[in-house]
């Protein structure tokens, strides 16, 4: 559990989208699967999560409905839009991009030293 | 979901979002708990990793995208909240902004209908008037015949074209006899507006011209009156002016050209000689732009025009042009400087309605100054205080708006009525929604504009001090602003209060004006002989008038009767080119004299002074010398200091005369009028003298003028009784006084001044009210300082010369800067109302002292109540 770091700005919502993108889910399960996935490294703060799923469900990326868990209780799920898809898409190649462009110029600077 | 649904299920949503986040906390627990922590445990845990449960939501809230609206409702409902709190300041701030909107709207009402509203034409944009211009005279002239047919033929930009002509006469069957207002105009007129008859058809090109099938086209009006709306009216006889008719259309409904008409006859089928005349511009015309033509583009050819034509007939056409100008433009004519001048002069009544609403709200601003820097404390932003502020002055300015609207929509009708003399497109004139939106952007803005001062005061800073301060610190500021408002009050009452004294002056001035006529006890009708006489011959003509002047003599309280062409200060005019030597330049270079056809009682009637000679007798008739007799003002430009009595003189139209007399001048347009006008000169000729061809075209336009020795009113139904004749269907109509004449020839005045009087009369109301609410505001949260001058020494004097040194320096600065914007005022009325004067300084002394005197009065209860400050209670006091 040491030396977690904060989530990058932004990467939220990709990461919710992402998570929703799997199958429809509940806010809690997000969490939980987030922090699984990210196996601790990443500091999910749940406080944030669910404003970021209201905000995705405003601009029409997640739609949501409400529906008995396996435990008989409703609860809130989400599931991606076919915008939301179009925009985990683009979000996501886009960071693939941005990671190896940081990737290569850190890799540079320890050859540059020459 | 919509965002607007959003709203509307606001509570769902709560509910759902609650539901949301305790599933979420168990779910989290039953979790920690299986994985064996303790119940209690677990539940912190989970609370503590989801964070405080109100933030998330707020954060959430947030999210939805819809808070700045919630926010407002929320707003908005704290506001009407507030305002029932303390109804005494609602009413008079309510009452205060209605007064100032409804009277902004009623204005903007006027405007919007008259002057903005495009006319209720098909494509009334392309609709055009034309005009004859001349170097000399201006723009008032119309067409001749002559030249509107070339200009028809010639232009390709302007078609249709059509002219018409003022007429009216008897209609004597079927029903009683009755005279009406009717037209002569050209058959292509109801296509030029692009409208369709509601029955029958529009003259046929063919009948347009001389010799023609006499038809006619009656007004919808009438065909309801007489015919009670009978579709077999079409095809049936009308007897108009003693000539037989056949009716072939009904004109739509509420159809005008200038003014109502409700008979139309073709104009090509008049005979008179002057319909030949190039030189006798008498018609009205109006056009439509052709396709995809601009109006500078149809002016050009209209130049063109005119210059082939004053090569063509140099003696008549050199030096005159044609005009096109919107149609619109033409119909509202000299209304619009009074139209913007009385919005100009409400704007600045609900401009003070502001300040005063502005500093009310300020005073109470200052004492809440307290509850919004608690607010602040607990978290509130600056922003969302101003945001507040603003929404309650905006919920002010609505609800002040919507009682204007109400105002505004009771007291539209009796102001239209109360306009002299008819207004423009009157029946335009009514609350729409165009007026609506005006009215709830005036709302707005004034909302705005008096509730911004508070709002910036909303507490940013140093809110310790001032939760620590009491309530009865005034700082410095917010004197300041509060004297500002005071002054700008002041301004704006300065200048309605000069504009009025100003009018004032100018009706007082106006009205002792000498009109060169004894107006009292003279009545003044036009006679319609019977149109069975009309249609003999001169002679009988000329008997029927004699006859009816001996009639007239005998009613019973008549003392002399005479017959004229045209009567003083009444609407129509004859103009005729004069010359004083027997060779005459072009028409176009003549001096212009009003002349009017008159009988020997004419200068009795009127009383008007004979200068030298004589004037008409019985002896001047159709076999003796031509003769006239000149007014001093003509006198003066033709002859100078010579003796004009016996000098010949050329008139247009007449021929060589003698000048046998000398009257004096008469204010034919009116008291205000007069002075301005172009056509001063002014000459009588006898009526005897009028030759055969001309004496039925005068005879359906003469006027009878009688001085009686009772009331002017009570000789007519006496009179209406004798003169009906044998065939019952000799008639007088637009009977007047000349009393009744002189006086609407300043209506114009007269009712500028009585709105002015209202406006500057409630600028000084709320002056007097802003300046007594801040003093007493003021001195009241000065009372711990004033006890405290008192315990030192002060004397009640001291106290009160210290309040009123204070509202004195406010009134004067504000006087100071209405001052220049009152001369800017007074300039504009110089140029925009006849007669007005804006140099007369004693008007700028006498109106200030007022307005400083009832600014003193104001100022004088706080300043009072001041000096009576007991200092012991004062000191304990805070």
């Amino acid at each position: 559990m040491t030396a977690k770091s904060d989530l990058p700005q932004g990467t939220l919502d990709l990461l919710v989208l992402k998570v929703v993108g799997l199958g429809p889910v509940h806010g809690y399960a997000i969490a939980q699967r987030l922090q699984q996935v990210s196996r601790d490294v990443v500091q999910v703060p749940q406080g944030s999560l669910y404003p970021a799923l209201h905000r995705l469900e405003n601009r029409g990326l997640l739609a949501a409905d409400w529906n008995e868990t396996e435990t008989g209780r409703e609860a809130k799920f989400y599931r991606l839009t076919r915008k939301g898809r179009a925009q985990l898409e683009t979000e996501a190649a886009s960071w693939q991009r941005l990671t190896e462009a940081v990737g290569l110029i850190l890799g540079m600077a320890e050859g540059g030293a020459e | 979901m919509i965002w607007w649904q959003r709203l509307w299920r606001r509570k769902q949503m709560e509910e759902q979002l609650d539901k949301e986040l305790s599933f979420h906390l168990d779910q989290h627990v039953a979790d920690l708990i299986a994985s064996g922590h303790h119940p209690e445990e677990a539940r912190r845990q989970a609370r503590l990793a989801l964070g405080g449960p109100q933030q998330v939501k707020e954060q959430c809230r947030d999210a939805r995208g819809t808070r700045w609206l919630e926010d407002l409702l929320q707003d908005f409902r704290y506001s009407l909240r507030t305002l029932r709190q303390r109804p005494g300041f609602a009413a008079v701030t309510l009452c205060t902004l209605a007064l100032g909107i409804g009277a902004t709207t009623v204005m903007f009402t006027v405007i919007h209908g008259v002057l903005l509203k495009p006319l209720s034409y098909p494509e009334p944009e392309r609709l055009v008037a034309l005009h004859g211009v001349t170097e000399k005279y201006g723009d008032q002239w119309g067409f001749s015949y002559p030249n509107f047919l070339d200009c028809k033929r010639e232009s390709q930009s302007l078609a249709p074209m059509a002219a018409w002509r003022y007429g009216g006469g008897t209609v004597s069957e079927p029903g009683q006899a009755e005279y009406v207002d009717g037209r002569e105009i050209s058959s292509e007129l109801f296509a030029v507006f692009g409208v369709a008859l509601s029955r029958g058809r529009a003259f046929l090109p063919e009948e347009d011209r001389p010799g023609a099938a006499p038809v006619a086209i009656i007004s919808y009006g009438l065909w309801q009156r007489r015919y009670g709306a009978s579709p077999s009216a079409i095809g049936t006889p009308i007897v108009f002016d003693g000539k037989l008719y056949t009716v072939v259309g009904i004109a739509p409904a509420g159809f005008q050209l200038d003014g109502s008409a409700d008979v139309f006859t073709p104009l090509g089928q008049v005979t008179e000689a002057r319909m030949q005349n190039r030189a006798a511009n008498f018609l009205r015309v109006v056009a439509r732009l052709g396709p995809g033509v601009t109006l500078d583009q149809a002016q050009a050819e209209l130049a063109l025009i005119s210059r082939h034509l004053a090569e063509q007939y140099p003696d008549v056409d050199a030096g005159r042009g044609f005009e096109a100008q919107q149609l619109r433009q033409e119909l509202v004519g000299d209304v619009r400087p009074t139209l913007w001048l009385l919005l100009g002069a409400v704007s600045l009544v609900l401009l003070i309605a502001c300040v005063n609403v502005a500093s009310l709200l300020l005073a109470r601003a200052v004492s809440r100054e307290r509850e919004l820097a608690m607010r602040v404390a607990l978290g509130a932003g600056r922003g969302r205080l101003i945001r507040q502020c603003l929404t309650e002055s905006a919920v002010l300015g609505l609800c002040g708006g919507a009682l204007g609207v109400l105002l505004a929509a009771i007291g539209i009708r009796p102001f239209v009525l109360l306009w002299p003399g008819s207004l423009p497109r009157a029946e335009e004139v009514r609350l729409d929604w165009n007026v609506l939106l005006f009215a709830v952007g005036a709302s707005l803005a004034s909302g705005l504009l008096f509730g911004l001062a508070p709002a910036l005061r909303a507490p940013a800073r140093e809110l310790e001090q001032t939760l620590r301060a009491g309530a009865r610190t005034v700082t410095g500021s917010s004197r300041r602003l509060h004297s500002g408002f005071v002054m700008s009050e002041i301004a704006l009452a300065v200048v309605l209060l000069v504009a009025a004294g100003i009018l004032d002056r100018t009706v007082l001035r106006l009205s002792s004006l000498d009109p060169g006529i004894n107006i009292h006890n003279v009545l003044a009708t036009r006679v319609a002989l019977a149109p069975g006489a009309l249609q003999k011959d001169p002679a009988r003509i000329r008997a029927a008038w004699q006859d009816v002047l001996e009639r007239s003599r005998r009613v019973p309280g008549v003392q002399s009767v005479a017959l004229a062409d045209i009567i003083p200060m009444r609407e129509g005019y004859n103009g005729l080119g004069y010359w004083t030597s027997a060779a005459p330049p072009l028409p176009n270079q003549m001096p212009i004299a009003l002349a009017s056809t008159v009988t020997p009682d004419y200068l009795k009637v009127m009383g008007i002074p004979l200068r030298h000679g004589r004037f008409f007798d019985g002896h001047d008739r159709m076999d003796t010398e031509r003769v006239v007799v000149i007014d001093e003002v003509l006198a003066q430009h033709a002859f100078g200091a010579l003796d004009p009595v016996g000098k010949r003189l050329w008139i247009q139209a007449i021929g060589p005369t003698k000048v046998v007399g000398v009257v004096g001048h008469v204010r034919h347009w009116g008291l205000a009028g007069d002075d301005q006008s172009q056509v001063r000169d002014q000459i009588y000729y006898p009526f005897a003298q009028v030759s055969d061809a001309l004496m039925r075209l005068f005879s359906t336009f003469m006027s009878m003028a009688v001085r009686t020795s009772i009331p002017p009113l009570n000789v007519v139904e006496p009179m209406r009784r004798e003169l009906r004749g044998g065939t019952g269907d000799q008639i007088l109509y637009e009977v007047r006084t000349m009393e009744q004449l002189a006086s609407s020839s300043l209506a114009r005045q007269r009712f500028l001044l009585t709105l002015f009087g209202i406006f500057a009369g409630l600028a000084l109301l709320l002056a007097c009210i802003g300046i007594y609410g801040v003093l007493a505001y003021v001195t009241s949260q000065r009372v711990p300082e004033i006890g405290l001058r008192m315990a030192l020494g002060a004397s009640a004097r001291d106290v009160m010369r210290l309040v009123l040194g204070q509202s004195l320096r406010m009134i004067f600065v504000g006087v100071g800067v209405g001052l220049g914007t009152a001369f800017a005022a007074a300039r504009l009325l110089e140029k925009l109302v006849a007669g007005v004067r804006s140099t007369e300084l004693s008007t700028f002394a006498s109106m200030i002292s007022v307005l400083v005197a009832a600014a003193l009065v104001a100022s004088f209860l706080p300043a009072r109540r001041a000096s009576r400050v007991d200092p012991i209670t004062a000191l304990r006091q805070d």
